[in-house]
């Protein structure tokens, strides 16, 4: 398994934001983490990607505890946060230098690495661009073509549709899919829009701090007899997407 | 690490800052409006007003502008380094501490790298402003602009690893205008920057002892005789001192949870 939670949980204060968070994410697969905004999934990207410090419970990622091996741990991860983390007023070669330098890559390393990304991404022709010139698409991957410069074999996104419109969403969505297919790249992707998931993907679904659920799509509608994952998220959480 | 990674990775840090710094141009000329302030305005006014015996490093009798170059160099390092340290606390670079906390550098690496980054890059803004102090007709001899060098770096680091200790501990200055009144300020102040200890002395013995603990008077005596070639040994010791254990202390403390707000 590439990403191994056991009895996480997280609190701000007297706020619990993760409660005993049991999870083993499918190698190679597009696993979807399901929840209504303030279900806890930030707070869970923020542990797996280390900025946040444990308070209890263990994660193991691509075999190493991220306590112990922080260095292995993140050498085998990309991230994707939730907001943009480009800096807007340098180029997109000046960003993804900036990333690949952080990974030890030097420029004559980090050349071919971020020629080949970019062009996967159709956007080798914005290689010397200022970021704040890209639309909020080319943003988006932009900062998936830099947290794979250094070929994880785990990537991290987190919400990376918000404020991206329906095509774009779907196309961005569809790229990913095919990363875990071609590459067999394991992906965590966290989101509340449940057309973004499919039927069989592995889905966790976060509410409140807690997993309510956790299977493949399918599995999971004829476990709790729903219609579809939607109808079953409802039913769940009481919330609508 | 490697060593090769080490010096890849600061090499990284250190091209951001100055790319940074190249886009942020304004940013620099307005961060020179305030020495050159109390250069030009608030030092002659207090020339006539501020006798300066003779006084070491000096071998001679000067101006109050003579006098007050090192420490308004201080401040220059003190503004950015307490800006640069607050804006790594509280995320305030456009997520780059997300991006650079993701690194798998260990963590004590990558925030003194990117401390001493910051630190290199303020000495550029020290330099502009030495530059116009020259024309405007404040001298140190030409050598003592290259034997400041380190001791400006020194200073940098001091206050930069004090920033993001006060910022990572007093919750209360998570915004700059804090940080400037209740940090900035008294230190600048309660110092040696704009008078001798000598003069404090004369008009309170309590504030004299204040202005002689504040590690900011040893970081502006440093400084000044550096600018003259000379070390003030116990400056130089004082202010390692004090790098060193606000470095450790600032490192340990630093909890990335703090200013990016609850989910």
């Amino acid at each position: 398994m590439s990403i191994i939670i056991r009895n996480l949980s997280f609190s701000y204060g007297s706020l619990n934001a993760l409660q005993d968070i049991n999870l083993a994410l499918q190698e190679g697969c597009f696993n979807a983490l399901l929840g209504p905004n303030g279900a806890g999934k930030s707070t869970l990207f923020a542990l797996l990607s280390r900025l946040y410090a444990l308070q209890s419970g263990e994660i193991t990622i691509a075999g190493h505890s991220i306590a112990h091996h922080p260095a292995q741990v993140m050498r085998k991860l990309g991230v994707v946060f939730q907001q943009s983390t480009l800096d807007l007023d340098l180029s997109v070669a000046q960003n993804l230098y900036y990333h690949a330098a952080l990974h030890g890559m030097s420029k004559r390393q980090a050349l071919p690495r971020i020629t080949e990304e970019l062009a996967r991404f159709d956007l080798s022709q914005r290689l010397h661009d200022k970021v704040r010139t890209l639309n909020g698409g080319h943003r988006r991957r932009v900062e998936i073509a830099r947290a794979l410069l250094h070929q994880p074999e785990i990537l991290l996104l987190d919400e990376p549709s918000v404020g991206l419109d329906p095509a774009t969403r779907e196309s961005l969505n569809l790229h990913i899919r095919q990363l875990c297919t071609q590459q067999h790249l394991t992906v965590l992707w966290a989101t509340h829009l449940i057309e973004e998931v499919h039927n069989d993907d592995p889905v966790t679904i976060l509410f409140k701090g807690r997993i309510l659920a956790s299977d493949t799509a399918d599995q999971l509608c004829q476990q709790h007899q729903s219609a579809d994952i939607s109808t079953l998220f409802r039913s769940l959480t009481g919330t609508s997407t | 690490m490697t060593l090769r990674d080490a010096l890849i990775c600061f090499n990284g840090l250190l091209q951001r800052e100055l790319l940074r710094f190249v886009q942020q141009r304004s940013r620099f000329f307005s961060a020179l409006v305030r020495p050159l302030l109390w250069l030009v305005v608030f030092a002659s006014g207090f020339r006539a007003a501020l006798g300066i015996a003779i006084i070491a490093p000096y071998e001679t009798y000067i101006t109050y502008e003579v006098y007050i170059v090192p420490g308004l160099c201080a401040m220059i390092i003190l503004f950015n380094g307490m800006q640069s340290s607050l804006s790594m606390v509280y995320d305030r670079e456009m997520g780059s501490m997300r991006v650079l906390l993701v690194s798998p550098m260990p963590r004590p690496f990558l925030l003194l790298s990117k401390l001493l980054a910051t630190s290199l890059i303020s000495l550029l803004q020290v330099y502009g402003f030495l530059v116009i102090a020259w024309f405007w007709g404040v001298e140190a001899p030409l050598w003592g602009y290259l034997t400041a060098l380190p001791a400006f770096l020194l200073v940098a680091m001091m206050l930069s690893a004090i920033g993001l200790f006060i910022s990572a501990k007093i919750k209360q200055l998570e915004n700059f205008a804090g940080v400037m009144n209740f940090v900035i300020f008294p230190m600048f102040f309660l110092s040696s920057a704009l008078y001798p200890l000598w003069k404090m002395r004369e008009a309170s013995e309590w504030l004299y002892w204040i202005c002689a603990w504040n590690p900011f008077s040893h970081g502006v005596e440093l400084i000044r005789f550096a600018l003259y070639q000379q070390v003030n040994s116990t400056a130089l010791s004082i202010v390692i001192i004090v790098t060193l254990v606000a470095s450790i202390v600032a490192v340990r403390g630093f909890q990335p949870q703090q200013g990016m707000g609850k989910r």
